[in-house]
């Protein structure tokens, strides 16, 4: 009897259709966010990010109707986020339908917003999401997109995160991201044995045998990946089967 | 069948009118004592910080309403924060007083474990539940909180019909006559938390 290892699909969108981006750069159509989250919550998926990638102020209605649909389709929870720079626009985004809500860039700018987000809403609905990339001996947090560098670190960072009331990290390696070549074990589990909130781990999926490395050496609580689920190269219902036959824990779809 | 929704701001109630719409229930949401007083069937839903929702209920007049209602006899279910509130107190918030309809406190989670307790986690259930009817114990729930009822040790064991041990065995499903109370999320738990809703909706019929 434990907690299970959670699965997680994540939707990239451009506020109305999903796309996906290999190293955050070059992106191509992936589908109808509605038709996906359909066939992930039926398939045995334990949660799903909805992420606006466009996050331009003008299609912000197109994404707030994006999250309605998507959470009408969904008995799993949901949790939303890019472009969130004010406790107004996390508001309409759960008013929208999501049970959680991720921020980013914004909470590098303004880190007190992570604290304004876990007053208003509990801190078992503010993700952090945190974009590190390698950088000689350390993981530098990138924003925007991964596209800007910051000074800080990515550990250190988390941890600031948890103690100003993130309830989760978000975790991706920009390294890894679009690759397929397996999530950053060593990234992850020096964030997830620092931090004493549940860690997601994002970016480099492509084989079971990676979630299995992330669960097991990287310590983190949940995987999420993108493409290998929108394209049907991996089945959530296979994947979970086959960590249950290495003993992870996970929840099998009946 | 009409259910009420107990209405003061909580986060997760479009999620819980979602999950009655999906199984054909006609829901309505009130946020009055008087609403509250007319009610056929009440759920109250929860998520985020204890003291929120008992300053909510006390702020809109609630908390008389809600005690007479479920002493009356009303079908009652309590999710999350909703089980919380039942209970003497809680620690999260320790300055105020729970519905204390049931006793035992509120307490944070303890042990070497990351908090929020947040995923799936497994149920162990004892016979005789009515809300887990046709559910196996072993069975996956979704959890998002970091504060419960302590289970054993003195605090209460008699209703309690399932427990889930995250830094200690906690609560997770409460039953007494018509108060139901669950700390997850069956508006979130998938094809086993329509289950238990369509339970309580039998039970409330």
């Amino acid at each position: 009897m434990s907690l299970a290892h959670r699965i997680i699909p994540c939707l990239d969108t451009d506020g109305e259709r999903v796309v996906k981006g290999v190293n955050f750069v070059a992106l191509r159509d992936a589908g109808d966010p509605v038709a996906l989250a359909r066939r992930y919550n039926a398939e045995g998926a334990d949660e799903l990010v909805v992420l606006d990638i466009a996050a331009s102020r003008d299609r912000r209605p197109t994404f707030l109707e994006t999250i309605r649909k998507v959470a009408a389709e969904l008995a799993i929870p949901l949790t939303a986020g890019g472009g969130i720079r004010t406790l107004d626009d996390a508001r309409a985004v759960v008013r929208a339908g999501a049970d959680k809500v991720t921020i980013n860039t914004a909470a590098v700018l303004w880190p007190e917003l992570i604290s304004e987000l876990s007053e208003e809403f509990g801190s078992q609905a503010v993700v952090l999401a945190i974009d590190a990339k390698r950088h000689g001996d350390f993981w530098r947090v990138m924003t925007t997109g991964g596209r800007v560098s910051t000074d800080l670190d990515a550990i250190s960072w988390a941890m600031k995160g948890a103690e100003l009331g993130a309830g989760e990290i978000l975790l991706t390696s920009v390294d890894r991201d679009g690759t397929q070549s397996g999530f950053d074990v060593t990234l992850t589990a020096a964030i997830s044995k620092q931090v004493m909130v549940p860690v997601i781990a994002s970016g480099g999926a492509r084989w079971p045998q990676h979630f299995a490395e992330i669960f097991c050496e990287g310590a983190a609580d949940a995987a999420l990946a993108a493409s290998i689920f929108h394209d049907g190269i991996q089945s959530i219902r296979a994947l979970k089967e086959f960590l249950a036959s290495q003993n992870i824990q996970v929840r099998l779809p009946c | 069948m009409k259910i009420s929704l107990l209405d003061y701001g909580a986060g997760n109630l479009p999620s819980v009118e979602r999950a009655l719409l999906r199984l054909g229930v006609q829901t309505e949401r009130v946020s009055t004592s008087a609403g509250v007083a007319e009610a056929s069937a009440l759920i109250l839903p929860g998520v985020g910080h204890y003291g929120a929702l008992i300053r909510a209920l006390d702020r809109d007049g609630l908390r008389e309403s809600l005690i007479g209602a479920i002493e009356r006899g009303v079908p009652f279910l309590g999710i999350c924060l909703g089980l919380q509130a039942l209970f003497q107190k809680s620690e999260e918030a320790p300055d105020l007083q729970g519905l204390q309809i049931l006793p035992g406190c509120v307490r944070v989670l303890n042990g070497a474990v990351k908090l929020p307790h947040m995923g799936w986690d497994q149920l162990q259930s004892k016979a005789g539940s009515r809300l887990l009817e046709g559910i196996e114990s072993g069975a996956y729930f979704y959890f998002a909180h970091s504060y419960a009822v302590p289970y054993g040790g003195g605090e209460p064991t008699l209703e309690t019909l399932a427990t889930c041990s995250y830094g200690g065995e906690f609560v997770a499903v409460t039953e007494k006559e018509n108060i139901f109370a669950v700390q997850f999320h069956p508006e979130k738990s998938g094809d086993a938390g329509q289950r238990m809703l369509q339970n309580f909706l039998r039970i409330a019929a």
